[in-house]
């Protein structure tokens, strides 16, 4: 993974000596509450319902087993045990003192670690593909990108006061696992006909109040010109975004105002417009950063391990190892998934002392690493498959191998009302109804893949407009109803979901997704997915079944 | 208190020439800047006049406008109407980069502390602070980083292509 150099680690300090100097003038009373607030959002720090809530930036998802050791250490020093991982790879924590925030940002410096730009309007951390560097699928690893786009947005002079938040996600496989066409800009690795390295550029994706899909405003973008060109389209945005409405401030506004062919002529004329070439990209620095990336020392000999045939014969491990683990792109390993989805905890929390577990768990079996997902679980990359079944015993001890991964279950979900000043309804006491009636694991894997997205709000962090199923909390005068969608995906045909009908009470969000579930195991096809049989089908069965004889909001 | 002038230098201007002429006042001697509506009305009056002159551009405001006149202005002040404004940092790189222009680049309106950094690496020479900004803090806000990643007005070279030397 990419190790700071004495430049990148200056950088860190010294934010953390301006952000404690901030931080010291507004209790100083120096800086009022609207002047620090944009400073505290820059690092990530969030007033909150109870508390400030601090947001981790977690570079494209991946940690070390020191680094997530910091975490888990931070969670027991500075709140309350435990922290939530969110679909951007990131990690918050809910209860932290504002004052102690400077000494937690000290702390997570110490591990190459920092909350720069993980809130505000500015360029946000750079998110990518969980399976990076290992999936069977994969044309290139998109990490270094990544890396270099981190450094390159890290207090860009320019694009630090942007009209809104800008996300940007790259991947580098044939199955987008990224969302990346739901971000400002979403990068797919691409290979020309001539066989150059480049990019495809989706630009204008977002969820929130107005989700658009992103569209593609390049086929192929040159590998050596991937800064050039993000600098291109920042500035095109910088310039003309809207900046009089907060809710038409994002680039996907702009993007549907000009037309796509508008935008993409006036990002090309800037782009040719840019003085010389300092900002394009020698192909050593790429292969300097893909140095940082290279693969781990994989044994040859893990091609002839095999899984005890007594433990293979265990249903509940056989489940795990269909569920939670998949193929490797070097013979003898898998990728495993900890699941962060099973039926007590909130979607997404891990305690300290899970933490540390893990960290343990990646030294012995991951080559001391391991990576968030944007499903909001963590996934140790590199596990030989002997060693499979002492992992899954290791996880089972502690409530990790829930098998659910990639099933009804295993659903995206934000902090909701429990936590969050903007949600309108809880979305965690919602999973827990799910997680109630949803517990027989052989009707979960036998509705297949099925993604549940669920947003206490508008502002979608739970993605609930490309959920399979998306649910969306409403406020309903000072009551919390629920508003379900269908046929979402943030994938490769990425689609945003149709709004069912009238929302539901919270009693009965559960009773509603059964009936639907319903409906697909009626009218489903062989091998179809719930979204596959919705595409087929549309709205209307699944609209007509789902109302009857309920109680809806008027 | 009065506003403070810093230049990016690090040192504080004790008297600014400047002045900002109203909306249809005639205009003072010495030094001025007038609006870009005034400007378009009054080209020719304005570059005859005997003392340097200066445009006020609103964030948004076409730069392309004042291109092939930027050798006789001497001073473009470009206006933070909130703290949050982000034009004024592209106005500020394209004058200098794209359109080489060598005269005075000041931030008026509201700029504050933590602004400073930004504005320097982006091509201002000449912050306009709020008056209540404490001057010690604002200085010490220029040297807030040591370390750039990016090529900006200040700084030719992305840190990539620096760090072997360094």
């Amino acid at each position: 993974m990419y190790r700071y150099d004495t430049h990148d680690q200056r950088l860190v300090d010294e934010r953390v000596a301006q952000f404690r100097d901030q931080t010291r003038r507004y209790l100083a009373g120096q800086l009022s509450e609207e002047e620090f607030r944009p400073l505290r959002l820059r690092n990530g720090l969030y007033i909150q319902l109870h508390a400030p809530m601090l947001r981790v930036a977690i570079p494209y998802g991946l940690l070390s087993s020191r680094q997530l050791r910091m975490l888990a250490h931070v969670a027991r020093t500075y709140d309350r045990d435990y922290g939530h991982f969110t679909t951007r790879q990131n990690i918050q924590y809910n209860w932290p003192a504002l004052e102690r925030v400077p000494d937690i940002l000290a702390d997570l410096a110490t591990v190459e670690m920092h909350a720069i730009q993980t809130s505000g309007n500015c360029i946000r951390n750079v998110t990518s593909d969980q399976l990076a560097g290992v999936s069977p699928d994969e044309l290139a690893d998109p990490r270094p990108y990544c890396e270099i786009i981190r450094q390159w947005s890290t207090l860009h002079p320019e694009f630090s006061y942007l009209p809104r938040k800008f996300k940007i996600a790259v991947t580098g496989a044939q199955r987008d696992r990224t969302a990346a066409q739901v971000h400002d800009i979403g990068l797919q690795i691409v290979d020309s006909a001539a066989g150059e390295r480049g990019f495809r550029v989706f630009v204008g994706g977002g969820l929130g109040r107005a989700p658009m899909i992103g569209e593609v405003i390049r086929e192929f973008l040159p590998e050596a010109d991937l800064l050039t060109y993000l600098e291109a389209i920042l500035r095109v945005y910088n310039q003309n975004g809207r900046r009089d409405n907060i809710h038409k401030a994002r680039i996907k506004i702009l993007l549907k105002a000009w037309g796509r062919e508008v935008f993409a002529a006036a990002v090309e004329a800037e782009w040719k417009r840019e003085r010389g070439d300092a900002l394009r990209l020698p192909p050593e620095e790429v292969t300097r950063m893909a140095a940082y990336f290279a693969p781990p020392a994989y044994d040859a000999q893990a091609a002839h391990d095999r899984i005890d045939p007594a433990v293979e014969a265990d249903t509940a491990f056989a489940r795990w190892y269909a569920r939670n683990t998949v193929p490797h792109k070097v013979a003898g390993y898998r990728a495993v998934s900890v699941s962060l989805k099973s039926p007590e905890r909130p979607p997404g929390d891990a305690t300290a002392a899970e933490m540390d577990l893990v960290a343990d768990l990646a030294d012995r079996y991951s080559f001391g690493e391991l990576r968030v997902t944007h499903h909001q679980n963590l996934l140790l990359a590199d596990v030989r498959v002997g060693d499979l079944p002492a992992l899954w015993q290791a996880l089972r001890d502690h409530g990790l191998a829930h098998p659910n991964i990639g099933t009804l279950t295993d659903m995206i979900c934000c902090p909701g009302l429990d936590f969050c000043s903007l949600a309108n309804a809880g979305s965690i006491d919602v999973a827990r109804q799910i997680n109630a009636r949803f517990d027989d694991l052989d009707y979960l894997y036998d509705l297949g893949e099925l993604r549940l997205n669920m947003s206490g709000c508008m502002n979608a962090c739970g993605h609930h407009h490309v959920g399979h199923i998306g649910i969306l909390g409403v406020d309903k005068k000072g009551e919390e109803w629920y508003q379900i969608q269908v046929g979402g995906s943030s994938e490769n045909s990425a689609s945003l979901g149709k709004v069912l009908g009238p929302s539901v009470p919270k009693d009965q969000v559960a009773e509603v997704i059964g009936r639907l579930l319903a409906v697909y195991l009626d009218l489903r096809e062989d091998g179809e997915r719930f979204l596959d049989t919705y595409r087929r089908v549309g709205v209307e069965p699944f609209r007509e079944r789902a109302y009857a004889e309920l109680e809806v909001a008027a | 208190m009065s506003a403070q002038l810093l230049h990016i230098e690090g040192r504080f201007i004790d008297t600014d020439s400047w002045t900002v002429a109203e909306a249809d006042d005639a205009l003072p001697a010495g030094p001025v800047l007038v609006t870009l509506d005034r400007w378009r009305a009054e080209r020719e009056a304005l570059l005859a006049r005997a003392a340097p002159l200066g445009v006020v551009l609103e964030p948004g405001q076409p730069l392309e406008e004042l291109a092939a006149d930027l050798p006789r202005i001497a001073c473009i002040a470009l206006r933070f109407p909130s703290p949050g404004e982000g034009r004024p940092y592209s106005a500020a790189r394209l004058l200098r980069e794209r359109f080489g222009y060598r005269g005075e680049i000041r931030a008026i309106g509201e700029v504050l502390i933590d602004q400073v950094y930004f504005l320097k690496r982006s091509g201002f020479d000449v912050l306009v602070m709020r008056a209540d900004q404490d001057p010690q803090a604002t200085l010490a806000a220029l040297q807030a980083f040591s370390v750039r990643y990016q090529p900006a007005w200040d700084e030719a070279l992305p840190l990539y292509r620096r760090r072997a030397t360094g």
